[in-house]
């Protein structure tokens, strides 16, 4: 516990493709207790299953490694516990690579604790049970389930607070639960203390995104201006023993740090702002309010909880067959009726030609309206890129797609340019609910003496 | 005409086919006008024909917040949904152009 018997919580990444940089700042200068990276997202965790299922020793963060040398060397000199979800679907494994890195930069012993129970693959298996999407029993689905992950809470966390871990690798936790987990530990909180559990919730929250709580995915270069977004700074929390906090980001970085960031935080992805759920506790940020401290520095505080769930949610990654694309360009006069065009073409010769249904086959026109779902679309555009998609169980067919689309150069319509196609294999991913008892989580340490 | 765009900011969110929008207006007079004219059945027309159930809102004054759920607007979402936006990020500037009266 630092200082004024707050503890400071860095957020290092928001999500599994985040920087690296900001995390290395905040370990160097933030002069933290806490670094959480959070990692995972409702697919990431299901293609870690499908590449461990290749490979026992694949399956976690493919940014673990580098993410833990830039930062280890300056968490265990200054003593900074780490914390991730960075462990995806093989926490194991993820631990034995910080271990590797551990060696490398560190200059003492380092303790790496991985926290496992969140495959619930043979649990559900067993318990059948009822798919959300679908309204049915997991047993009626067709498609191969390759992963079950229950989103686990900060309790299963605290075992590897409590033997003084280095670095924390979990799978399929609750986002913030991993800010959630540190603070129980700090402060003692009760795992029934719903109040206070709802506050360290809500600060969790907030940071849980990490550069969208200082103003980079708030920015809009005329209504939200915002300085230095190449250089964002990530934010960190001191958070107090009853769970109120004050946010801040570290001296010199990019961004912005304001009530108005805060806000558009604190409701991102929350439907029910009086219920939101988690393992942890059944979080009310109605109460919420934010006040300006100094500069970028903003206090929360009016956040409280109930009980928490009594069943834990799982997400299930099912294989649904293959995804095949292709996009082309068309510009100037008439671009949009000319892309129009060329899409009725591939659609037909999918279906024709290679026995590709037109139920399958999705046709977008970027540029004109696609990312609005056709609820505003312009009739003329100076340019507009065509881009055909196609559903189909293997491979070889979804390269099909982006063939067809590239086919256009020189069977017409006139003056299509750049070509692209890909292919990529689909998670089909659902969820459902499972008991806490079929959960049991564990804690499997590591120790990397230097 | 006054849009939304000039009196709030709006965050989108994701969950499964439901979108979220979080509406905040920017002065204590905007959140008098807009929490009156951002009715649910004003936020739903201005996404229809792609929302499939009832439009909820909650109302979060302390924060100058409006949170709209807006189910079924996101197909199959974004693990779902083959389109290039799954998250329906980018539908957050669709509710920025929705017209505004002058005056109550």
């Amino acid at each position: 516990m630092s200082r004024d018997g707050t503890i400071r919580l860095g957020a290092g990444a928001g999500f599994a493709g985040d920087r690296i940089d900001p995390a290395q700042v905040l370990a160097e200068r933030g002069e933290l207790d806490y670094l959480i990276f959070e990692c995972l997202g409702e697919r990431t965790v299901a293609t870690g299953q499908a590449r461990k299922l290749l490979d026992p020793k694949a399956g976690y963060d493919p940014l673990l490694a580098a993410r833990m040398r830039a930062v280890l060397g300056a968490t265990t000199e200054q003593g900074i516990t780490v914390v991730t979800n960075s462990g995806a679907a093989n926490p194991v494994a993820a631990a034995a690579v910080v271990a590797q890195v551990a060696e490398q930069v560190c200059s003492r012993s380092v303790r790496i604790a991985a926290v496992t129970g969140d495959d619930v693959l043979d649990a559900v298996r067993r318990i059948d049970p009822v798919v959300w999407e679908t309204g049915r029993p997991l047993s009626e689905h067709s498609e191969e389930l390759v992963s079950a992950n229950a989103y686990i809470g900060a309790d299963a966390v605290l075992p590897a607070l409590d033997v003084d871990a280095d670095v924390i690798v979990t799978g399929r936790l609750a986002d913030p639960a991993l800010y959630l987990a540190p603070l129980m530990h700090e402060f003692g909180w009760a795992g029934q203390d719903w109040e206070t559990l709802g506050a360290g919730t809500a600060v969790g929250h907030l940071l849980e995104c990490a550069g969208q709580l200082t103003g980079g995915y708030f920015a809009d270069p005329v209504t939200k201006p915002v300085r230095g977004l190449a250089n964002l700074g990530f934010p960190f929390g001191d958070v107090r023993a009853d769970g109120t906090a004050e946010f801040g980001k570290v001296e010199g970085t990019g961004g912005e740090l304001s009530r108005r960031t805060c806000a558009e935080q604190l409701l991102y992805e929350v439907g029910d702002p009086a219920r939101y759920l988690t393992p942890d506790v059944t979080a009310d940020f109605t109460g919420v309010s934010f006040e300006t401290i100094g500069p970028d520095r903003v206090a929360v505080s009016g956040a409280t909880g109930s009980t928490r769930p009594e069943e834990l949610k799982v997400t299930l990654g099912f294989r649904g067959g293959w995804l095949g694309e292709g996009q082309i360009s068309y510009a100037g006069p008439r671009a949009l009726q000319r892309a129009q065009l060329a899409g009725e073409i591939v659609q037909q010769r999918l279906w024709e030609v290679h026995g590709i249904p037109a139920e399958n086959v999705g046709v977008e026109y970027i540029g004109a309206g696609a990312a609005f779902r056709g609820l505003s679309a312009p009739t003329e555009v100076p340019e507009v890129r065509l881009r055909v998609t196609a559903k189909v169980p293997d491979a070889e067919t979804a390269a099909l797609v982006g063939w067809e689309v590239e086919s256009l150069y020189t069977n017409g319509p006139a003056g299509g340019g750049g070509a692209r196609s890909s292919r990529a294999e689909v998670l089909a991913i659902r969820s459902c609910l499972i008991p806490r008892a079929q959960v049991t989580s564990a804690v499997h340490t590591t120790e990397v003496t230097v | 005409m006054r849009t939304v765009d000039d009196l709030a900011d709006v965050r989108t969110g994701d969950k499964g086919d439901t979108l979220i929008l979080a509406v905040f207006p920017r002065t204590e007079d905007d959140y008098e006008l807009l929490s009156r004219t951002m009715t649910v059945d004003a936020v739903a027309t201005h996404f229809a024909p792609l929302v499939t159930g009832d439009v909820r809102r909650t109302d979060m004054p302390l924060v100058s917040g409006l949170v709209f759920e807006l189910p079924g607007v996101l197909g199959g979402g974004v693990t779902g949904s083959p389109v290039l936006d799954g998250h329906g990020k980018c539908l957050s500037y669709h509710l920025l152009s929705m017209a505004v009266p002058e005056s109550l």
